[in-house]
């Protein structure tokens, strides 16, 4: 039992993390319908942003967290920019191919720039362990600062989402492009800011990676990246409660198998998930099933 | 006054319209009737910045629109009810209302209208927290149009507002259209169901593939043998 729910508490955290990547992956195709495959480099992008902020600036936590989240916010901009924007009138699959090339592009460039050592990510929190429930479940503080930091974001994106005008504009654009046009909402804009927060949400996972794991280096972000694009499969891609389900799901799903059977397995079980998902219910967990718009 | 010269787009390679040119005085209701793929919905589309012309002018009060932003062109008065409504059905009608004044950020004016729109269609007031997809096609045509009454546009067109609905609806609909012109909006209206755009309309053109074949007064095309042949039955 305490096991169980040790396992758990490991699960959550890494599917907190995973839920905040799926949120970029899931809210880009919310709004253009393309699988931003680069995603998982801005990730890397941000946990890259984080180490420097720390190591190098030597700031505490919350000033690199945002300063990490306004670097992928803008990275995020400029690649839709520069890749995406001018082929938004071509076939789909060609933005598609483009988002793997821009992948590419983040992964080989940080090599070169980062080199393909790993780094070490500075302690930033105390290393302390908390019990509850007599002492049945321990919680870490990194753990603490994980949960924390994703219900945070959680709250702060919903009512981003629900409560303003950029929200409003942004669930309108993804509705319907031109009839939000008729509206006199900015599409363009919109969109940009859809990836600005989109990637400012990874950042954020790559700064708690760099904390939770304490290493960073430049092609990190290629697995989780696939990980997080799953959970948003999962939860329901164009979804937002379904990337914040589906990463916990796939979270809890790989620290059990790693725990319980052979950690060997973690990886084909989170692949095997998206076959299973793609066979039974393409649609994911939340998502109805729709016919394509024509 | 809306003013549009030789207007040229294209689909493609498709000559969607060749060359057309039509004027809308302020105040007045102007409708350009014709067949389904003429040219209407294009031409409104084009108005609104959603299309580009290849050639041509779009004037409004002597202001060049057809190089401006969509959103710009909302800014300038000039409001589309879109073909088909268009509302956005994920979300409710009150949001739908909020998101027609997107522009504005004059708070309480936006109230006055919410009040405004409510008073014209009170089904409306009814489901202001409803889902816009539930509503009846009625009740999304009344949203579509107060949705555009909420960016108080100076000039507000109208793509096939009569299209789907009952006999009754129709009757209703094009009594909202004469009520907001006599508050002052001028109203471009594009419609397949003639009779009532004609005896709604004080100008009315013909479009036909593309091109303006005939434009007078409203009662003349009414009356007009060839217009009735082909668009009265």
């Amino acid at each position: 039992m305490q096991q169980f729910l040790q396992q758990m508490v490991n699960g959550l955290s890494l599917g907190s993390i995973y839920a905040l990547i799926a949120l970029g992956y899931t809210m880009v195709y919310g709004i253009i319908r393309l699988i931003n495959f680069a995603h998982g480099d801005i990730y890397m992008l941000g946990a890259f942003a984080g180490f420097f902020a720390i190591s190098a600036f030597h700031l505490s936590f919350i000033p690199s967290l945002i300063i990490s989240m306004a670097i992928c916010a803008l990275a995020g901009m400029l690649i839709k920019r520069v890749a995406y924007k001018p082929l938004r009138t071509a076939p789909r699959i060609s933005m598609l191919i483009t988002a793997i090339g821009v992948s590419l592009f983040l992964e080989n460039g940080g090599l070169m720039v980062f080199s393909p050592s790993i780094r070490t990510f500075p302690t930033v929190f105390p290393v302390k362990t908390f019990s509850f429930f007599g002492g049945l479940v321990k919680l870490t503080v990194k753990d603490i600062v994980v949960l924390t930091v994703m219900i945070v974001m959680l709250i702060l994106l919903q009512y981003l989402v629900y409560r303003t005008k950029i929200g409003k504009a942004m669930r309108a654009v993804s509705f319907d492009k031109d009839a939000a046009s008729l509206m006199g909402v900015d599409v363009d804009t919109t969109i940009s800011y859809t990836f600005a927060i989109g990637s400012a949400l990874a950042a954020v996972a790559g700064v708690l990676v760099g904390i939770y794991y304490n290493s960073v280096w430049p092609l990190m972000g290629i697995m989780p990246g696939l990980k997080a694009f799953i959970a948003a499969v999962l939860g329901g891609i164009g979804i937002i409660p379904g990337a914040v389900l589906g990463g916990l799901l796939i979270g809890v799903t790989e620290t059990l198998v790693a725990g319980y059977g052979n950690s060997l397995y973690r990886d084909g079980v989170a692949f095997a998930i998206l076959i299973i998902v793609l066979l039974l219910r393409p649609s994911g967990l939340l998502g109805k099933n729709q016919r394509e718009k024509v | 006054m809306l003013e549009v010269k030789d207007l040229h787009v294209y689909y493609g390679a498709i000559h969607a319209l060749k060359g057309i040119s039509f004027k809308v005085e302020d105040g007045e209701i102007v409708t350009i009737i014709g067949a389904n793929g003429a040219g209407k919905s294009t031409t409104l589309r084009t108005i609104s910045g959603l299309l580009r012309p290849k050639k041509g002018e779009i004037l409004l009060n002597g202001v060049h629109l057809e190089k401006m932003k969509a959103k710009d062109i909302v800014k300038m008065g000039v409001c589309q009810v879109p073909e088909g409504r268009r509302i956005f059905a994920n979300m409710s009608v009150l949001e739908n209302l909020e998101l027609g004044a997107y522009l504005r950020n004059d708070k309480d004016g936006i109230k006055n209208d919410f009040d405004r729109v409510f008073s014209l269609f009170p089904r409306l007031a009814e489901r202001r927290t409803q889902l816009a997809g539930t509503l009846s096609g009625g009740e999304q045509q009344m949203l579509a149009i107060g949705r555009a009454l909420m960016s108080r546009p100076k000039i507000i067109l109208m793509d096939e507002p009569s299209m789907g609905l009952a006999p009754i609806l129709v009757e209703q609909i094009f009594n909202v259209i004469k009520e907001i012109n006599s508050e002052g909006t001028t109203v471009l209206l594009v419609e397949q169901n003639a009779y009532m755009a004609l005896t709604t309309a004080k100008e009315a053109y013909v479009i036909e593939t593309g091109n303006i074949v005939m434009g007078g007064q409203a009662m003349d095309l009414l009356n007009n043998e060839q217009v009735r042949k082909a668009y009265l039955g």
